[in-house]
């Protein structure tokens, strides 16, 4: 698998381990259903994440999120949008942690993923290979602005057009 | 009508090199036509039976002359100088070259036209009533918050990968012209029963498709500031509950009625909570600046019904007949919208030639204030003619055969591209729909007939709405041969029904004699006044059955 | 592979350029848009053959959706599909007969048009 977050393509410091093989690893990542296990065992220091489902509900997820350093929510498709939801609701659940996007996303999806609040993308190294970290860091710098307020990138067009309205004075 | 600002061009003009790139990969094999296909379905792009197909977003069926003349230029230099209007306010071009795309694409963008999310498991181009900001029975213009949803929509981060495609329209007229119940989310703009404040009433979960559904209520006052709010709740359930195992079971209509609207209704509701609407809706100044586009054109102060309009329609039959039918009232007095009809005997529905969409962009430069509007039913409308003026309008109209006069007549079929262009389609449409309009071409006995609409879709897909037809006819397989389906007694309007199946599919040339068969039972039982659609309701569907499988040969099952 | 479907025959490939989206046949040695020069296959093992020179041209992005189409060798030459759909791809819109295969190719409705 391969990394990328905003800036390009870059080696992943979590390791996917099982809780009761975390000792010594600086940044894991554990199966959900392990996740108590690792907790119980982390060292100070110590970041772990999991791994979720697209379908587990955001509330399930919410009482994880203040404990864990990093979510993996699995695109079992770049067709499959609902981790763009689930993305979103847990950033406004609070979650300040790395979200990462795991699966077969495309470039041409990357923008949107990170307007949702995910910070990075792993992806099968098939598809890295197959489309480099150019197009990917292209995808970010297509478009200046967009129609949608309150996602997570630069300026939207209609706060633009307000700033025009109060700056321009007309 | 909206025109572009700074922001808005520079969006499309993005979205063009984005598309641009999106073929380059594509052809260097970067991305897979896995890939690609729901990229260049999100740009309009669909690959057909001959050739590609590119479908152009005219935003709730508003169109300038000059616009229109630039289709008119594409349809020359890309296509073969025609093009086909369709039951979602659209124009296809069915000769299109993936490698010319790019290039058309670019001068859509220079006419502030542009493909986006025309097709693809997006939200798609908001509809609306053709005839708004011009009907009298309007509440409010619909095109000013149908403009506001195309914009919060285009490019959804959250939303452009949802299980299925999924569409809005809005009406902001007492007779809902816009089909808003057969619509994912239908918008009704309402008057709050104690206030008086306008709002929206929000209906879900209506679709055609191959399990028809009407919508149901999901919000019955929705004040104005917390639209996108609300829009964006109702989505964010749709695209992480809806269904993704079954592309037949991903439509919000299955989502709602698996689930039932009150529990469909209760996950909204808390979403909606959730949120704060006033960072997501567009401020009060910006809804105001998009509305102030759709303010009334500089009518002139004229009488109703002037003397020279009375005096060409007595003196002239065939206008007179044309101005009553093809004529829908005008809010303003001494003036009048008309319905150009895509359906000429023997015409392909929807179809215009380049030469036509010049005329026409010329009339309505001439007569309307250089304004168009596609209907849903795949015909035009000039909305703001002087009715003194109206005669010498179609004079130029029926020169260029543009003046059929059968606008909501038996001949006034809406039909899908089916087989002829399709490659979902399972039959022909076209051929069907020319049959039946060279069977009831007489005038006079479409006139006796009065209004009825006869919907023919070539795949349970229902792109031609066969379901909401008050004659429905579906084109599909059987045993090799094209069989054809008929239903009766659907409805797109107010009193939005489902229609029922008649009998046994037929062949596609039994199917003028079977809807000859139809309208006798209706001429012969109707009472004065009555509706063919209402003579189906008062009577019930027996009678009508009994005629049509009377003389139907039953093959061996 | 043993369980795999038999193709009924003779069968011809059928696809879309992918630069064009022309209706294309594969004729051998590349793709002809003439469905006169489309290479028929008359037994399973040339079938076969065909549907892999069809995966390998959607392999090298030459065109899209290719797939075999079971036909009638007409009186004039032409493999005529047997399910309508695919005889409408090879001719053009029954609507329209001054557009498509049929018009830019003088001959080839009246050729196709008796199977044999």
């Amino acid at each position: 698998m391969t990394l990328l977050d905003r800036h390009g393509f870059r080696p992943d410091p979590f390791r996917r381990l099982p809780a009761s093989e975390i000792a010594g690893h600086p940044a894991v990542i554990v199966p959900l259903a392990d996740v108590q296990a690792g907790l119980l065992v982390r060292a100070s220091g110590q970041r772990i994440g999991i791994d979720i489902a697209n379908t587990l509900p955001a509330e399930d997820a919410v009482p994880l999120a203040n404990q864990v350093d990093l979510i993996a929510i699995a695109f079992p498709g770049f067709a499959d949008g609902r981790g763009f939801t689930l993305a979103r609701r847990l950033r406004r659940n609070g979650f300040r942690g790395i979200l990462r996007a795991v699966g077969p996303l495309i470039p041409d999806q990357f923008a949107y993923a990170m307007a949702c609040g995910f910070d990075e993308v792993e992806l099968p190294d098939a598809v890295a290979t197959r489309q480099g970290e150019a197009a990917w860091l292209a995808d970010l710098a297509i478009y200046s602005t967009s129609y949608q307020r309150d996602y997570a990138r630069g300026q939207n067009i209609l706060d633009a057009r307000r700033e025009a309205r109060q700056g321009g004075g007309a | 009508m909206y025109r572009y600002d700074e922001f808005d061009a520079a969006f499309v003009r993005d979205r063009v090199a984005q598309f641009s790139a999106q073929v380059q990969r594509r052809l260097a094999g970067a991305l897979t036509e896995d890939e690609f296909k729901p990229l260049r379905l999100q740009n309009g792009v669909y690959l057909q039976l001959h050739a590609y197909m590119l479908r152009i977003a005219i935003p709730y069926g508003t169109l300038s002359a000059r616009q229109l003349r630039q289709l008119a230029l594409i349809g020359e230099r890309f296509d073969r100088s025609y093009g086909h209007f369709t039951t979602r306010q659209n124009l296809q071009f069915n000769w299109i070259q993936l490698k010319d795309v790019p290039e058309i694409l670019s001068l859509l963008a220079d006419v502030e036209m542009h493909a986006i999310q025309t097709s693809g498991n997006c939200i798609r181009n908001v509809t609306a009533d053709q005839f708004a900001g011009v009907a009298a029975d309007e509440i409010e213009d619909p095109r000013p918050v149908a403009e506001l949803i195309r914009q919060w929509s285009t490019a959804h981060p959250e939303f452009s990968f949802l299980p299925r495609k999924f569409k809005i329209a809005v009406t902001g007229a007492a007779e809902d012209r816009a089909a808003v119940a057969v619509h994912d989310i239908g918008l009704r703009i309402v008057r709050h029963p104690e206030t008086g404040e306008t709002g929206y009433a929000v209906l879900v979960g209506g679709g055609l498709g191959r399990t028809p559904m009407v919508g149901k209520w999901v919000r019955e006052f929705l004040p104005k500031p917390h639209l996108l709010a609300y829009l964006e709740a109702l989505m964010r359930v749709y695209n992480a509950e809806g269904r993704r195992d079954n592309k037949y079971k991903a439509r919000v209509k299955i989502l709602v009625h698996e689930i039932g609207i009150e529990a469909f209704r209760a996950r909204v509701e808390a979403e909606f909570a959730r949120l704060d609407p006033s960072r997501i809706q567009a401020d009060a100044e910006e809804v105001a600046r998009i509305a102030r586009y759709f303010a009334a054109p500089a009518y002139a102060d004229l009488p109703d019904n002037p003397p020279a309009f009375r005096r060409a329609r007595a003196a002239n039959p065939e206008f007179d007949r044309w101005a009553a039918q093809n004529g829908f009232p005008h809010k303003v007095p001494g003036y009048q919208a008309v319905t150009l009809s895509l359906k000429g005997i023997g015409e392909a529905p929807g179809d215009i030639s380049s030469a036509g969409m010049r005329l026409v962009a010329d009339l309505a430069d001439r007569y309307s204030f250089g304004e168009i509007r596609v209907t849903h039913a795949q015909n035009l409308v000039l909305p703001d003619v002087r009715q003194d003026e109206l005669f010498d309008l179609w004079q130029a109209l029926a020169a260029g055969g543009l003046a059929t006069a059968n606008a909501g007549l038996i001949t006034d079929i809406i039909a899908c591209p089916g087989l002829d262009y399709c490659a979902l389609a399972t039959a022909r449409s076209i051929p069907i729909a020319q049959a039946l309009a060279r069977r009831f071409a007489s005038p006079e006995r479409q006139q006796e007939i009065g209004p009825l609409a006869i919907k023919i879709s070539g795949c349970i897909n229902a792109c031609g709405h066969h379901h909401v037809g008050h004659i429905g006819i579906l084109g599909l397989e059987k045993r090799g041969e094209e069989s054809y389906q008929i239903t009766l007694g659907g409805d797109a309007g107010n009193a939005s029904a489902i229609g029922e199946i008649l009998g046994p599919g037929l062949g596609a040339e039994d199917v003028p004699d079977a809807i000859e068969r139809l309208v006798a039972v209706y001429l012969a039982h109707r009472q004065p006044g009555e509706l063919f659609v209402e003579s189906v309701r008062r009577l019930g569907i027996e009678p009508f059955k009994t005629a049509f499988n009377a003389e139907i040969h039953h093959d061996a099952a | 592979m043993s369980t795999a479907k038999l193709q009924p025959l003779p069968a011809i490939l059928i696809a879309n350029d992918l630069l064009t989206g022309d209706t294309v046949f594969f004729a051998g040695n590349g793709w002809t848009r003439h469905p006169g020069e489309a290479l028929m296959a008359e037994d399973q093992a040339a079938s076969l053959r065909l549907g892999e020179a069809g995966q390998e041209a959607m392999r090298l992005n030459q065109v899209v959706d290719a797939y075999l189409v079971d036909v009638d060798l007409s009186a004039g030459g032409i493999p005529v599909p047997r399910h309508f759909r695919e005889r409408f791809r090879l001719l053009g819109p029954t609507i329209r007969p001054d557009l498509g295969k049929q018009a830019e190719f003088p001959g080839l409705a009246a050729q196709a048009g008796r199977t044999r």
